[in-house]
Order: structure tokens, then sequence, then C-alpha cells
């Protein structure tokens, strides 16, 4: 058949698919007919092997090609109910994830907690190494927050729309910390190593330097409640940017490219979860934590709690789950 | 690698063709989306200053989302493309070519951070040199591509005369350069078209504008003008 002829005689059928793509495009389906799409889509399909396989002219071949690939995006696309999607992985999918990468967390949490309890211990003894670390006026912005003194002073002037901006602070802030953790794994882990230890250092010494004034009340009442969701959380990113970078050092009967593909999708999970506890971390780190009403037993009282609730969570959550998909598969 | 038309087998076992964008639109685009960025910034900032504590909180929420996730909201919700990709006629999409969604989209845009190392996005310049894809280390771990949208075509038919037929056999990928050429005639200039036409001459015998005229005969004749 010569390419004239083909065009007048399947033209009006590339036209009705052309609308329907167009129609599908802006998003207004609901008052449209789709049960031909499928059946339509194969058909220019199969026009577009002929054209090619006869070798018409480039012109009809990219007008034949950019209505599959059109198509081809309509018909192989997602559709997924985001909210339901998030409900589940809050109940069960997140902790499925942590028990799943238990190893890899626990190796990201001693390399922050690691070097938190030397670097704290070492010093709480000379607390002139703390100088090593950070710069005299870092030091001293730190100690001003949380001495008992000022502390008594700011509870005054701190209103409610301070703590307000202080939650957008936190949120930027440590999200921003927390994706930089997981991103940077990709260079074979070192990235999220440096960013898990840094952090690890940095807290380890605040609390050795605190310890050594005396200053330890006021500062673990602050820290406890939301660490219980910033340290873990931050623990976590580590681990999920770990594996990126592990995935492309020992990426096993995989090309590497493939390995950092699926590391990618399994990691992108956990990030999921980071994002959801750094927001309950901001949150309770701006309208609780830094609360001068609230006497730091209650404080004590209720982080202490807060950490048994995440670790029960992640023990726990989502086991309901997994029976139920495991008898399923059985059937 | 100089080649950046790439060709994606679909389940319905048909070749369908992608023109992969490389580094310097990508740039160019990146460019625009960086202004349109500060302008909302400055124009928000503007807006919530009048709000004093209130408004710079909500200022820094709004940096936080802007700066991780200005291109995931676009990519998402606009088809693979933010403001800019769109001004240069590009989109992102799955190495499958299926539409981006949520996890690839959040994946390769975090991963901008490593892309911008150490400083103005070199790791993700010799990524995207480095490999026939052109993918910056964000494409490669969320599995997307960057690719050319097929512009809406403008059909320049060939112009109509006698067919003829040609006088010895032409192979397929002849032809389909004879059709080619006479698809594109309105883009050449005369003096153009005459030199392209004259590499016939040891066939045709003839000169300049009559071999311009013999080749569209030839493509009428091969495509079939009533």
């Amino acid at each position: 058949m010569k390419q004239q002829q083909f065009e007048a005689k399947y033209r009006y059928e590339w036209q009705d698919f052309e609308s329907q793509l167009e129609l599908l495009e802006s998003k207004k389906t609901s008052d449209t007919d789709l049960t031909r799409f499928a059946k339509n889509y194969r058909k220019i399909c199969y026009y577009l092997a002929l054209a090619q396989e006869r070798r018409y002219s480039p012109d009809i071949i990219t007008r034949l090609n950019g209505i599959a690939l059109r198509g081809h995006q309509q018909l192989y696309q997602h559709k997924s109910n985001v909210l339901h999607n998030m409900l589940t992985f809050i109940i069960s999918g997140f902790p499925q994830q942590i028990r799943l990468h238990a190893k890899l967390i626990g190796f990201a949490s001693a390399l922050f907690y690691g070097p938190a309890l030397i670097f704290g211990l070492l010093v709480y003894f000379t607390p002139s190494l703390m100088f090593s670390f950070q710069s005299p006026d870092q030091v001293a912005d730190l100690v001003a927050m949380y001495n008992p003194a000022n502390n008594a002073e700011s509870a005054e002037t701190r209103g409610s729309e301070q703590d307000l901006v202080m939650f957008g602070f936190y949120i930027r802030n440590n999200i921003g910390i927390g994706f930089q953790t997981f991103a940077s794994g990709i260079l074979f882990g070192l990235g999220s190593i440096f960013f898990l230890m840094f952090n690890g250092l940095a807290l380890g010494g605040a609390s050795g330097f605190l310890s050594s004034l005396e200053y330890n009340v006021p500062f673990y009442s602050f820290v406890i409640t939301h660490g219980a969701f910033e340290l873990t959380a931050i623990t976590i990113a580590g681990a999920a940017g770990m594996k990126l970078g592990f995935s492309l050092l020992s990426p096993g009967q995989k090309s590497r490219k493939q390995a950092l593909l699926d590391a990618g999708k399994e990691s992108i999970q956990l990030v999921y979860g980071v994002i959801f506890f750094l927001l309950i971390a901001a949150f309770i780190e701006a309208f609780w934590s830094s609360s001068s009403t609230i006497t730091s037993t209650i404080k004590f009282a209720v982080g202490g709690s807060l950490w048994v609730l995440v670790f029960t969570y992640f023990y726990f959550g989502g086991r309901g789950a997994q029976k139920n998909n495991s008898h399923m598969e059985k059937r | 690698m100089l080649d950046t038309h790439q060709t994606l087998e679909t389940p319905e076992s048909i070749d369908l063709e992608l023109h992969l964008a490389g580094p310097v639109v990508r740039i160019l685009a990146f460019g625009f989306d960086f202004g349109i960025r500060m302008v909302i910034q400055i124009i928000a900032g503007m807006i919530l200053s009048a709000f004093d504590q209130i408004g710079l909180a909500i200022m820094m929420i709004l940096a936080f989302s802007i700066e991780w996730f200005y291109p995931v909201f676009f990519e998402v919700f606009h088809q693979g493309q933010t403001p800019g990709k769109k001004t240069m006629g590009l989109t992102v999409i799955h190495d499958d070519g299926t539409p981006i969604g949520w996890s690839s989209s959040i994946i390769r845009n975090l991963l901008r951070f490593v892309d911008f190392l150490p400083v103005g996005y070199i790791f993700g310049l010799i990524s995207m040199c480095s490999n026939d894809h052109f993918k910056r280390l964000g494409d490669f771990t969320a599995g997307t591509l960057v690719v050319y949208i097929t512009p809406k075509q403008v059909t320049h038919p060939i112009p109509k005369d006698q067919p003829l037929h040609p006088p010895i056999p032409l192979t397929v990928d002849d032809q389909r350069a004879i059709l080619n050429y006479a698809e594109r005639l309105h883009n050449l200039s005369p003096e153009r078209q005459r030199e392209l036409a004259n590499h016939l001459s040891p066939i045709t015998q003839r000169k300049d504008n009559d071999n311009v005229v013999w080749v569209v005969r030839v493509a009428n004749g091969l495509r079939g003008n009533p």
C-alpha cells in the first residue's frame, strides 16, 4: 500500500485517538467514553509498526510515534489513592520497612550514637575539647540557650507566635538535614556516614559540655521528647542513604545500575518515614520541648514514654497486616 | 553517544522513539525554574512580611517546600514538566516511558543535593556527560529520563507533481531519503535544494532545478499521490 492510500484510509482513526488523548490529558475524563481507548491504542501501535516497516516518510512516522508515546503514557500510568497509601504506610508499611532494614539502621545508629557517647564523655571530663569542634561563639550560644537563669527570663517574653517561628525553622532545618543525610549516601555511603558522625559529635559535645556545667536538667528535658522522633529519624535517613551507596559497592547478582534503582525504590520508603517522624519532631520541639510552663519531671516522663512508644511501634507495627498478606498468598 | 535518539520497546512490541535532552537545554530549563523560584520567594516574602512572626513562620515552611519540592509538585501534577522544562519543551518520564510518579520524582529531586556537589551541579554535569542517556545521579537512582516532547506537528506535504518511476531500483533507505528530502524542501534555501539534488546528477543526467523537480516527482511516485 502506498503511503498516500495508507494516510487517507486511517487518518480519521488517528484524529479520533488524538482527540481522546487530549481529553485524557486535560483530566476531564468523567464524561468521556474510554471503552475503546485500549483497543485504539493497540491499533495505533500497529499502524506505527507498519509505517516503520514500510519505510514511509519521516513526517508520518513522527506523528504516529508521538501519539503512540502519549497513548503509552496514558495507558501505563499509575493512579493511586495518596491519602489511603499514606495511612497504610503509617499504620503498617513504615514499621515493616524498619524491621526489614533493622541491621542497617542498627549500623547507622552505632555510627551516630557511638561518636556521640565517646565525644560526650571526653567533653564531660575535659570541657575544653568542645572548642576543637565548635567555635567559641557557637559554644556561647549553646550555653546561653540552656542557662536556667536565661530560661526563666525568656519564658515570659516568648509567646506562642515565636513557637510558630521555631516550628518553621525546625521544619526547614531538620528535614533538610534528614534529606542531605539520605541523598549524600549515594557517594558510596560516605556522605551519610559523614552526616551521621558529624551530628553524633554535635549531640555528644553539647550534652557533655552542658553536663559539665550542670545544665543537664534543662538540656535533657528539652531533648528527650522530640529526640525520640528526631534522633531516630536521622539514623533512619542515614541507613537509607547507605543503602544507596552500598548497592553500588556490592550490587550482588545485579548490574550496578539495576541495584541502584532497586535500592532507590526501597530506601524512598524509609525517607517517607523520616519525613513523617521529623514533622512530628518539629511540632514537639517547637510547642512542647521549649515550653517553660511544663515541668522537667513531666517532660522526662512523657519523653521516656515516647521513646518506648516509638520502639513498640517499630517492633509490633504492621505485623497483623503482614500475617494477613501471607495468609492471602497461601490461599 | 552523540545520537540523542533512543528507542523504547513497549509491551505491544513496537519501538517508540525518544529524543533525549542534553545538558545545555536542561541547564537552561533549570535557570528558568530558578528564576521563577526566586520571584515566588520574593513576592511571598513581601506579602508575608506584613504578618510579623506568623508571616516569618509561613515563609520558612514555604522556603523549605520550594527548596525541595518545587520540581516534585510540577512533575507529578503537570505531566513531568516544571515551568522551565515546559518552556524548553522537555518532560521527565520513567525509563520505560511511563509518566513519572511521586516516588521517582521525590528521589530524583532529593538527589539534586548530591548532583549539586561540590558546587554548581558539577557532579550532575559529570554524570550527564559520561553516559549515553544524559542521566544525572538523581535520574539513575529514580530510573528517569528527560526527553523532548514531540512538538505539535506542522506538516508540509510534499509538493504535488506528476509521479515518476525511478529509472533504477531504489533500496528502502534510498526511498526514505527521497521522501525526507521532499518533506523538508520548504526548510531549504533554493541553493541548498539544488546542491543536495545535484548528488543525483550521475543517475538523472540533469542539473540544478531539473534535478530538484525530478526528486519531487519520484517522491510523489513513492508516496502515491493520486
